[in-house]
Order: C-alpha cells, then structure tokens, then sequence
C-alpha cells in the first residue's frame, strides 16, 4: 500500500468527523437533507475507523498523538491498542447503522428534535472514541464527562414526559457520582506516578500506596457506568426512554466504557490484589442473576431489554473476574478463557443488544406503544423485523446456532477444566450461575418475542401495526450478518480478540493460538452451520408447503366458549409470573390487590401487579427524601432575595479578611 | 508619577463616596464612565510607554468610558426610570458605612504582606475600598440597573488590584477579563429587559416570586 496507514491518527480523523457529523443537521434549511448528510458523514467515519482498526490487526504500528494543549496536566497522549480496538469495532459498526437507522426513526422534518439528537449522537459517539483513544487521565475524564453529558441530552430528547425528566435526573445523578469516584482514581494515580499520563501496562507495583482504594473507586466509577448490580439503578429508566437507536449505542456501547475503564484501570498493576479477581467474580455472578430476574418480570419491553443488559454486563464481568483469579492462582488457561469470554460477549452484545434495541424501536414505531401486553400478532404485520429479532432473541439467550453461544463457552470450558483439575474448585460454581442465568435469559425472551410476535393482537395499535422502513430493516439486517458469522465463524470472534487477550493478560502467545484444540471451536462451527442451514431448509420447505396447500383462517377453539377477546390470550405477566413469585426478594414484585366490598353485589374493583426497581425505589428514593428532609433547615438560606446573596459573598470575604490576620 | 497616580486614586475613591450617595441613576452611570476613564489612565502613569500599553489604555477608555456606560443609559431610557427611588438602606447611612469601609480598607492594606514597592501607594486600600463599595451598591439599592453598576464598581476595584500585576498579567488576561465584564453587561441588560417586561418593574425584590417552593 502506497499511503502508510497508522491507525490512529485513522482513528482520531473518525472521531473528528462524528463530532461533525450532526452539524449539517443543524444548519442546512433543509432538516430532511441535513440528517442524510449527517449520516452520510457518519457511515464514513465508521468505515474508516474500522479500515484503522484492520490496520492495527495487520500489524500496522500505531503511533502515540500528542494534542498541544496548555493545560498543566501534563502531555495529552492519544494512543490506540489492541484493547481500543476491542471495543472500537462494535462502537464504530453500531455508530454507522444506528445513524442510518435514525433517518426512518426519527426523521428530520417530520419529528421534533432531529436535529438535536443527531448533532449529540455524534459528539457522544466521538467522544467515546476519545475515552478509549486517551491516555492522560484528565484527557479521559474530559472525554468521558463529554460522553455522559451528551447521553443525558440524547436520552432526554421527548423532554416533555415526566418520566423522562426523572430518569434523566436519575441518570445525571448517578454519572456524577460515578465520575467523582474516577476523580479520586485519577488524583491517585497521578499522586503515586507524578503525572496524569496512563502508566505502561503492568508496571505498577500493587504494593504502591492506595492501590487498594484506587482499585475500588475504578470498581465503583466505571462499574457505575456499565451498571452492576448495586449500581445498576439508573439504567433500566434511561434506557427504555431514549429513542431506541440511542438505547442501541447506550446498551451496546455506552456501558462498555465502564468494562474498558475497569480493564485499563487494572492493567497498570503488575499483579492485582486477591481480593479484587474473587470481588469482580460475585459482582459479576449478582448482576446476571439479578439482571436477568428483574428482566423476567419487565412489562415494558425496553426495560426488559435495559435489564437484560445487566445480565449480560454480568457475564463480561464473570468473565474478567474468573481471568483474574486465573492470574492469581497461575492458571493461564482459565485467564486466557475468561478473558476470551469476556471480550467475545462484549463484541457479540454490542451486537445483538444494538440489534434487539432496533427491533424494539421498530415495534414501538410501529405499534406506538413499549407495552409488552398490548401488542401481539406482529409476526405477520412486520414479517421482516420479527425475523430479525427472532435472530436477535437467539444468540442473546447464547444458544448455540448464533454468536452469543461462543462467548460462553468459553466460560464454561474454563470454569470447568479449573474446577476439576485446579486445587481451588470455587471458580467452578460459576457454571451453574451461568446456566440458570441462560436458562432464564430462555424464558424471558420466549416471553418476549411470543407475546409480541405471535397470537392475536391485544390492542388496536398492535392490529395496525406497519413494517419498518428500508432503513431500519436495513441496518438491523446488517447487524444479524454480523451475528450469524459470529455463530458459523468462532474462530474469527477468537482471532478478533486474540491480541487483546495477548496484551491484556501476559500469557504466551502460543497459549491463546492453541486453545482452539481445547475449547471445541471448530465443532462448534459445524454444529452452527448445520443447524442455520438445516433451519433455512425447514423454513422453506414450510414456505412452499404453505403456498400450495389451502388456508383456512378461523378463531381458535376456545373449549366452547362464545365470545372470546383477544384480551384473553396469555399475557407477558402471566407467563413469567411463576419465574417473578419465585424471585421476590430481587423484583419485589407490586401487587395491589382487589378488595371486593359491597353487601350484596360487588363494586369496581382494580387489580394491578408491577415490578418496581428495588435498589431505586425502595433503597435510594426513601433515603433521599428523608436526606432532603432533614436538611429542609438549609434551605432557608435560598429565599430569592438577590441582595441577602450578594451579602452572603461580603460576609465570607469579610470573614476570609479577618482570617488572614 | 506616583503622586499623580495617587491623588487619581484619591478621586476613584471619592467617586465611589459620590456613588453611594446620590440617588440618580444617569448621574451614577456618569460617575462610574469618569471612574473608567481615571483606570484607563492609570496604567500609563505607572508603567513604562509601549504599543502595549497604548492599546490597553485605549481598549479600558473605550469600554469603561463609553461603551458600557452607553449601554446602561440606554437600559435606563426603555426602562423609563430617573432614580433610585427605595434602596434597602438609605443614601445617609450608605454614605457612612462607605466611609467606614474606606477607612477599614487601609487598615486592612496595611497589614497585608505586600512586595515593598506597593507598600507606599494607595493602590491596595484604594481596590479594596472600591470592591466594597461595589458589594455596598449590590446589597442596599433594589433596582436592577444599580445592581449593573455595583458590579462595574467591583470590577474596578479588581482591576486597581490587577495594575499591581500588569507586568506579570499577559495581554490576554486583561482582554479576558474586559470581556467577562461585557458579556456580564450584556447578560444583565438582557435580565432587565425581562423584568421589566414580566413584572412591569425593574425591581429586583420581585424575583422572590420565582422562588421554588
């Protein structure tokens, strides 16, 4: 090749075009003509932002970017690696469909805030482009309070609603807080290196003073952001009201900015601390288990998508963490497997998360409503979207056919081959944490896609549902290829993250080349393609079956009775209310019931029955109000008179005056 | 030089007295324009002539004198108001906290651990001085447009402060702060406009009404 392509000055020319690339929206006169430019400009960034990342695969060097700056924070560094990469190429291939997705979905002209939410998504995207390019830590902060910021203003674009504004405030609270923990890292780190430049991997000793509580508040900020279990409480509410394709970046992305923070955050200690590998394991095994039981219970089908993001950000973390204990207790292979597992389920989610966010805007677009109950017979109105979701509902229950399937595998061989040769047998209890989560992930999307998809519809706005538009289906469709090669191809997703793996965990390199012979890849993929091919064959003999033999269309026998009503069909509560009486103690599940008065004949009576949010409604919002209450005394101090404020300013400089004496 | 710079110090500090006491707004905006012009000139007293320093009398003349007092009186004409008519406190005992304020500042600047070449001037009282009367005007008077002249007075004050580090300070600071000044101006013209236009007044004692309960 005649141009020498080093990757990341690619990388930095991909970022500065998504920032730009909402601002045609804003300035032609022509709204519609705008958002085609701006997606223009995006599908462009991203093509060659992963043109850079093929680059740094085939082994072009990447060179460290300095940003001239004279802020004293020392050199902003920006460098790519192996580990940016990971998490740059779901970033860069969702970016560019969900900017296409938009033009269907939120069409500029026709709804209001287009171009708002085309100018943020940009900046947001780029911005999180930054935060794995940096290498200063005040660089990254800067980056990262960009990427939190522009979220709030993409999640809050229907700022009407009120739930809307609640969730944003929710949603704002909890970056904060997040981000004044990364502070404290941040100050750390530079106390113990004498300056904000990321230290080289591996190189800090953990003797070094804080490293314990500097581990701990990457945990808690980054852990924040992708929404562990404790800390999950902002993410369902924000997720289920942003407009989809941003929920698609948000789940798909966003919250893995939290994953890398944690990763580059531990990959400066030469060796971790004990606890923090066994601390990221439970963490880890409570979000799935957690995540997914809050899921099964979910009315509101982009809640359930938001919780079921938990489980799988739970995964990424039992993945880290059973790496981690690897590295502890020496045992490469269970680094190199939870590794793999890790970094395979955060590339396959970034996919089919993205890809069951869309499907679920597509629905919402279609039937004007994210009520799971209310919809119903949508596979015949929106045959091309159900398909896709269909695809979609597949691999992220990680069964085998498709891609979601490999990444847990390889947690599964890992945790087992460790637990039965290796001294320490804890690491094995993982698998059947990881079993019933997968077995509950099955429940809670056939929940999903059969009340949705199939039976009769239960409302009119399911009834006068309409497919998609082009673009919608298009980019959807383009996220399914990528999930299907994931599933037929396991030694690709291996070799996509075979280098991360490499840099990240100090193993030999041979190791993570040959562990195709002990994680079954290859037979898996045959497995894989048999079963998609044998489905395909099946689905068109049924086609051609179906086209020459009669139909008959008729109710479907109701035992006799009359007057049946769609309404009576097997709801989504009542399919997964065994699965939430089981789980009370995580969902708490809400249940009002009737009280059926009267003397003789009874009166109106209600029944209602919802999940609520534990940690926030029962833990976080009674706290708060009993905080705001004890200090109501303080507020006194703001009256609204301007003059009494101005002499609060006196009275401190006086008193400042006074001190200095 | 010196004692020229301190007798105009003199003057700055008698202006602020004149401020305190006088309940015309148009009289005050004048004042506050001649307070300007005396800082613009100031720097040159005391430094050394360079290009430099023409320009950054030329640029505080320019603000201090005209555009900003033409914005404020301007302000006043749409906002068909003569005076001040109920301060919070009235002109007699602003007056006297002033002078109060005046004479505590060059107590205070006299124990401050100051370099010895600022020891012997006025400046250090003199800004004090200023930057209380500023904070006098902000608390005691309830029209809006006092208000905007009880920041310019605290800028000046800060800026007296600042000609002890005109050496040290670039260009580009000074442009700075010169600009914040604008921009508050601007901001608050904008607030007055909106006062008088909701309640009919440009009082700002009004404002409690926006208080969230």
């Amino acid at each position: 090749m005649s141009i020498s392509l080093e990757p990341t000055a690619y990388l930095l020319v991909a970022a500065a075009l998504l920032a730009v690339s909402g601002v045609p929206g804003l300035l032609l006169r022509r709204p519609a003509l705008g958002q085609r430019c701006g997606a223009f400009i995006a599908v462009c960034a991203s093509i060659l932002g992963e043109c850079a990342i093929a680059g740094l695969f085939t082994g072009s060097p990447a060179a460290t970017w300095q940003i001239d700056w004279t802020l004293p924070f020392g050199p902003a560094l920006l460098g790519a690696d192996h580990l940016s990469a990971l998490f740059l190429i779901p970033l860069f291939l969702v970016t560019g469909c969900a900017s296409v997705y938009a033009l269907a979905y939120w069409p500029a002209g026709r709804q209001r805030g287009a171009g708002q939410l085309s100018f943020f998504l940009g900046l947001f995207t780029s911005s999180m482009v930054m935060v794995v390019l940096a290498r200063n830590g005040v660089l990254f902060l800067m980056s990262w309070e960009v990427m939190a910021i522009t979220a709030y203003f993409l999640l809050t674009v229907e700022r009407e609603g009120a739930e809307v504004q609640r969730v944003g405030i929710v949603y704002l609270f909890a970056t904060h807080v997040g981000t004044m923990a990364l502070f404290a890292l941040f100050a750390l780190l530079c106390g113990d290196t004498g300056s904000f430049v990321f230290p080289a991997p591996h190189s800090l000793p953990s003797t070094v003073p804080y490293a314990a509580i500097m581990i701990a508040a990457a945990l808690f900020g980054f852990g924040g952001k992708a929404g562990i279990m404790p800390l999950h409480f902002w993410l369902p509410g924000a997720h289920a009201n942003a407009p989809s394709h941003v929920s698609a970046i948000m789940s798909g992305i966003m919250l893995k900015m939290g994953v890398y923070g944690i990763l580059r955050t531990l990959s400066f200690f030469v060796a971790v601390p004990a606890w923090v590998g066994w601390l990221v394991l439970a963490l880890g095994a409570s979000s799935a288990l957690g995540g997914i039981a809050q899921a099964s219970g979910q009315r509101d089908l982009k809640r359930l998508l938001a919780c079921s993001s938990i489980e799988n950000i739970g995964i990424v973390f039992i993945g880290i963490g059973l790496a981690l204990v690897g590295m502890q207790i020496r045992s490469p292979f269970l680094t190199v497997c939870g590794l793999a597992g890790a970094f395979i389920h955060i590339l396959n989610h970034g996919l089919f998360k993205s890809l069951l966010f869309m499907g679920s805007g597509a629905i919402i677009h279609g039937t004007g409503s994210r009520e799971i109950d209310r919809m119903g017979g949508l596979a015949r109105r929106m045959p091309a979207t159900a398909l896709l979701f269909f695809t979609g509902s597949i691999a992220i229950c990680g069964l085998p056919p498709l891609n979601g399937f490999v990444g847990e595998l390889f947690l599964y061989v890992g945790a087992f081959r460790d637990g039965i040769t290796d001294p320490l047998p804890l690491p094995a209890l993982i698998v059947p944490v990881l079993a019933l989560v997968g077995g509950m992930a099955v429940i809670t999307f056939v929940k999903l896609y059969g009340i949705v998809f199939l039976g009769s519809p239960r409302s009119d706005g399911a009834a006068a549902a309409h497919e998609a538009g082009r673009p919608m289906t298009g980019a959807m469709a383009l996220l399914t290829i990528g999930c299907l090669t994931g599933g037929m191809a396991p030694p690709l997703l291996l070799g996509l993250v075979a280098p991360a793996i490499e840099q990240y965990g100090a193993v030999p390199a041979g190791l993570v080349a040959g562990i195709g012979s002990q994680v079954p890849l290859l037979p898996l993929a045959a497995v894989n393609v048999t079963l998609v091919s044998t489905a395909l064959a099946v689905a068109w003999w049924y086609r051609v079956r179906l086209q020459r033999s009669p139909r008959a269309v008729g109710a479907t026998w109701g035992c006799g009775y009359l007057a049946p009503t769609t309404r009576m069909q097997y709801t989504g509560s009542s399919f997964s209310e065994l699965a939430v009486n089981q789980l009370g103690a995580i969902v708490a599940p809400l249940r009002r019931r009737p009280s059926i008065g009267g003397s003789t004949f009874p009166r109106d009576a209600r029944f209602t029955y919802g999940v609520t949010e534990t940690i926030l409604d029962r833990v976080l919002t009674p706290a708060f109000h009993g905080a705001g209450q004890a200090f109501s005394y303080v507020r006194r101090l703001q009256h609204g008179h301007l003059h009494i404020y101005v002499l609060y300013i006196v009275a401190t400089l006086f008193v400042l005056m006074l001190w200095v004496h | 030089m010196n004692a020229i710079a301190d007798q105009l110090l003199v003057l700055v500090m008698l202006i602020n007295l004149v401020m305190l006491g006088s309940s015309r707004l148009i009289f005050c905006i004048r004042a506050v324009a001649i307070q300007g012009v005396i800082l613009g000139i100031l720097p040159g007293l005391i430094h050394p002539f360079s290009g430099h320093l023409a320009a950054i009398t030329a640029g505080i003349i320019l603000a201090k004198g005209v555009v900003i007092p033409t914005l404020i009186i301007g302000a006043v004409k749409k906002a068909h108001i003569r005076r001040e008519v109920e301060p919070y406190l009235g002109f007699v005992p602003t007056l006297l906290l002033g002078a109060l304020f005046t004479a505590l500042s060059f107590v205070f600047a006299d124990k401050l651990p100051l370099a010895p070449e600022h020891r012997d001037l006025l400046f250090v009282p003199a800004s004090i001085a200023t930057l209380l009367t500023g904070f006098l005007l902000l608390t005691t008077r309830s029209k809006a447009i006092s208000q905007v002249i009880g920041y310019l007075v605290l800028e000046n004050g800060i800026f007296i402060f600042g000609m002890l580090l005109t050496e040290a300070l670039p260009t580009m600071v000074e442009a700075g702060a010169l600009l914040d000044l604008l921009v508050g101006i601007f901001v608050m013209g904008i607030v007055i406009n909106h006062i008088s236009r909701e309640f009919s007044s440009i009082d700002t004692s009004r404002l409690r009404a926006l208080k969230e309960e």
